[in-house]
């Protein structure tokens, strides 16, 4: 059993002995995590070790995938969000996501952050909705750039603006939780450091949840560090703690680099 | 164990040189083999399209014989009411007759009357009809009316029976009357027919060869009956074979005789040959009046009056031409009469052509001259919509469904197998399945678009599922992620994202799908739709054919108009293939979208 650092702020998502399988493959082993609010959470580890798996479970994505089998119990604000009364629509809207690779529709800047408002109703008229639009662009720190092209199509921009554009898609969808699969992956140091900067200004919104391969991306960006290896959560806490004094050797081995 | 370091050696040996040249030995080869595929591709491409193009020539223009009409008040509107309907009883179609022997008043035969009335197309005297009726002022007035010519005039006119062949003459002709009545006798001071004699010396030779087939035939019957009296046989058998043997060698006999007689006439050109319908046409121009010959020697010979006055005594080298025509009479659809009619037409200048716009206006016609495309052009269209609006909407929510929903288990299997079966089942098939189904249990009516457009919609359905699931296959799935990690559902996520972005792919499978269904012609013959259908079809449940059925039925006429108009209806046919493909181009170019 993993120690967490007791904290004064709430937790948002508790997961208990989550199981995942694909088929035959057990690809996650009974997986216990606490995710804070206001918090950058990491999970890191070597590749295939579930950590990418762990987090689609937060937002069911792992449903649209037929032979996928999810066990165990993740509350999110104290309700389980695999009830059979939860939608995974609905659920979704709540937790967004942003994945590794830059994702936008290939239709208008515009449309790609109004589409998640339109389709859950949350504007009740055209000014709303560019407000909308206006604000979680602003959030994304993408506005500048954007502000006089808005319907040129999205796919026109560069890697780390359509980054930052995927964060401004789920962002509009006003979630409070917001999933990052690897999201400086595929882009260069300068992007990089400009998503980096805005996780963090995130935080004081939304509960983040960060995959990376990146230590020092970790170490930077979050608050909370989980390592995972070989579908096994091994060690969560306190960030500046799991670097410099991890408890399992295997984490040491990782983070020292002997493991990857 | 093998040394690494050693290994590169090898590179430069000779056997390794060995390896190399051979290997470029076979790139080269098979360079050659492609370029050779494509070029003899190539060629079978440009002769289809040459054999097609030069064909439909002969339907680009119609030609109209033109005839002054003196629409005399009490032969068309007697009591002068200016009704249509009393115009419209008058037998045009006699009129037209009527003016027909006015031009040429000396032709009396009833043969000839008929050889001459058959110049304009039957459908002459039904337009000139119309044309009074819509302007019924024009009775009492004498008009030049543009009378259609019939398709085996056209077709002369066009050169298609051949150019009459001309030789220039030096000598004087003398043309003095005959014994026989309207013949004359014409002769000249040298041998200017000799040609034509040398003609019909081949014809002789030819009949003579025959006769002596003929000869050898009986022979053999005088030599087997020769064989069978020399085996043991009772006498009455031996009596009827030697009366056999007599009465065929007399045959023989009479058949020899008769073709040393005809190669007799055929070397010694002295004397005159009579020319039968089965000789070539030896026709004289002599002033304004035209004659055919039907005695021939090497300076003169009988002809036959043809066009009047043909008289004219001596005639001066310049005034006179001789054409010949290899083609027997017999052999052409057009008489020499015909040709003689037509040439004083186009020599008065009453022979007009201009584009064939009937070709693209008019329905079918046992007529070639009056045969269009425009009813069979307007089915396909009829039989294509009734086939896009059942063969889209279902193929493309199938492959939705199959693609986005459907859950991968046995039953999706074995409806993706079935698919992939239809796709390769004959198109026939799929029209007895129409007759049986829709024909026979529906009673959908025959002949009609929308029985061609449903057997249609079976047969494009696999084309465009399979398309279409191959275009929704090919959207990211990074664009289903997106949308679905924004909390949209399934079918938002499908409609929304997935469906525009394959949309450009499902289109180009569809309109090549259609394009497939506008040249299908097999199914549309189980279903009634090879029919002779003169109207243009207004609506999906009147009887109708198709551009391709069209074509099929006018390769199958035997009119040699048709073969042109066949061929012009191919290239429409053709045309319509080649839009419909660069439409399908087109959209793909226009969306494609690159992530």
């Amino acid at each position: 059993m993993v120690k967490h650092k007791k904290s004064s702020e709430e937790i948002k998502i508790t997961a208990r002995g989550v199981n995942v399988f694909y088929g035959e493959t057990h690809a996650i082993q009974d997986v216990d995590v606490d995710i804070r609010d206001h918090t950058v959470t990491a999970f890191i580890g070597p590749s295939g070790c579930g950590k990418s798996t762990f987090l689609r479970c937060l937002n069911r994505m792992n449903d649209t995938i037929d032979i996928c089998r999810v066990t165990g119990e993740i509350l999110m604000d104290d309700r389980d969000i695999y009830a059979p009364d939860v939608d995974p629509v609905q659920l979704r809207a709540k937790v967004g996501m942003v994945f590794q690779k830059p994702n936008p529709f290939p239709k208008s800047i515009y449309d790609n952050v109004s589409y998640g408002p339109k389709i859950h109703g949350l504007a009740q008229n055209k000014d709303d909705l560019d407000h909308i639009v206006e604000r979680s662009l602003k959030r994304a720190a993408l506005w500048k750039e954007v502000k006089d092209r808005l319907h040129e199509p999205g796919t026109g921009l560069s890697g780390g603006q359509q980054q930052r554009l995927c964060i401004a898609r789920a962002i509009a969808t006003a979630p409070e939780v917001l999933l990052m699969d690897e999201p400086c992956s595929a882009l260069d140091p300068i992007a990089t450091a400009q998503i980096e900067e805005l996780i963090d200004e995130l935080r004081s919104k939304y509960s983040v949840v960060i995959v990376t391969h990146s230590m020092q991306q970790a170490a930077r960006v979050s608050q909370e560090t989980s390592f995972f290896h070989l579908g096994v959560l091994v060690e969560s806490g306190d960030t500046e703690k799991i670097f410099t004094a991890p408890e399992d050797e295997r984490t040491q081995n990782y983070i020292t680099g002997r493991i990857g | 164990m093998v040394k690494m370091s050693e290994l590169s050696k090898v590179h430069d040996t000779p056997a390794s040189m060995a390896r190399l040249r051979k290997r470029r030995a076979a790139e080269t080869r098979l360079h050659v083999y492609g370029i050779l595929a494509i070029v003899v591709s190539g060629l079978a491409l440009v002769s289809l399209l040459w054999t097609v193009f030069g064909n439909a020539l002969g339907a680009v223009t119609e030609n109209y014989i033109t005839l002054s009409v003196p629409l005399t008040q009490e032969e068309i509107d007697p009591d002068a009411t200016g009704n249509p309907d009393v115009i419209g009883k008058i037998d045009f179609g006699g009129f037209t007759k009527d003016l027909l022997r006015a031009k040429f008043p000396d032709v009396t035969s009833r043969s000839d009357k008929k050889d001459l009335y058959d110049l304009v197309s039957v459908g002459a005297g039904f337009e000139l009809r119309q044309r009074v009726i819509d302007d019924p002022s024009l009775v009492g007035q004498t008009i030049d009316f543009r009378f259609l010519a019939s398709d085996v005039s056209d077709l002369y006119l066009k050169g298609f029976y051949g150019e009459l062949d001309e030789t220039a003459q030096t000598v004087v002709l003398t043309v003095t009357p005959a014994e026989k009545k309207g013949h004359v006798e014409v002769s000249v001071d040298q041998p200017v027919f000799a040609n034509a004699v040398a003609l019909v010396g081949d014809e002789l030779r030819h009949k003579a060869k025959l006769e002596r087939d003929q000869a050898e035939l009986q022979d053999n019957g005088v030599q087997e009956f020769g064989r069978r009296l020399t085996t043991d046989i009772p006498d009455e058998k031996r009596a009827e074979y030697t009366k056999q043997i007599e009465v065929r060698s007399q045959k023989r006999d009479e058949l020899l005789a008769e073709a040393d007689a005809l190669e007799a006439r055929a070397d010694n050109p002295a004397g005159r040959e009579e020319l039968d319908d089965r000789m070539p046409s030896l026709l004289l121009k002599v002033g304004d009046s035209w004659l055919k010959m039907t005695e021939v020697g090497l300076s003169g010979g009988i002809a036959r009056v043809i066009q009047p006055p043909g008289d004219g005594g001596q005639v001066a080298p310049a005034d006179w031409h001789y054409y010949i025509n290899e083609v027997p009479e017999v052999a052409r659809k057009i008489s020499d009469n015909q040709i003689v009619w037509l040439e004083v037409l186009r020599e008065q200048d009453a022979v007009t052509d201009n584009f064939n716009w009937r070709f693209f206006s008019a329905g079918d016609s046992r007529e070639p001259e009056l045969a269009g495309i425009w009813g069979a052009a307007v089915g396909s269209f009829w039989t294509m919509l009734v086939t896009f609006f059942l063969a889209f909407p279902i193929g493309v929510l199938s492959a939705i469904y199959l693609e986005e929903f459907a859950r991968k288990n046995k039953l999706t299997d074995f409806v993706e197998v079935n698919i992939n079966n239809l796709a390769a089942v004959p198109s026939i098939v799929f029209g007895l399945l129409g007759l049986s189904i829709f024909l026979g249990i529906f009673g959908v009516p025959r002949s009609a678009p929308l029985a061609g457009g449903v057997v249609l919609a079976l047969m494009t359905l696999p084309t465009i599922i399979i398309a279409a699931r191959a275009s929704i296959r090919a959207v990211p799935p990074s664009i289903r992620d997106a949308a679905l990690g924004l909390g949209a559902s399934k079918m938002q996520t499908s409609f929304h994202h997935v469906f525009p972005l394959a949309m450009p792919g499902i289109l180009t499978g569809t309109i090549i799908g259609m394009a497939q269904a506008l040249g299908e012609t097999a199914p549309l013959i189980m279903i009634g739709m090879v029919a002779f259908i003169v109207d243009v079809p207004g609506g999906i449940t009147d009887s109708a054919t198709v551009l391709p059925v069209q074509v099929f039925r006018w390769a199958d006429f035997p009119e040699r108009a048709f073969e042109a108009r066949t061929a012009a209806a191919i290239c429409v046919l053709l045309v319509f293939l080649v839009l419909m493909n660069a439409l399908a181009v087109f959209l793909r170019k226009k969306f494609e979208r690159r992530w």
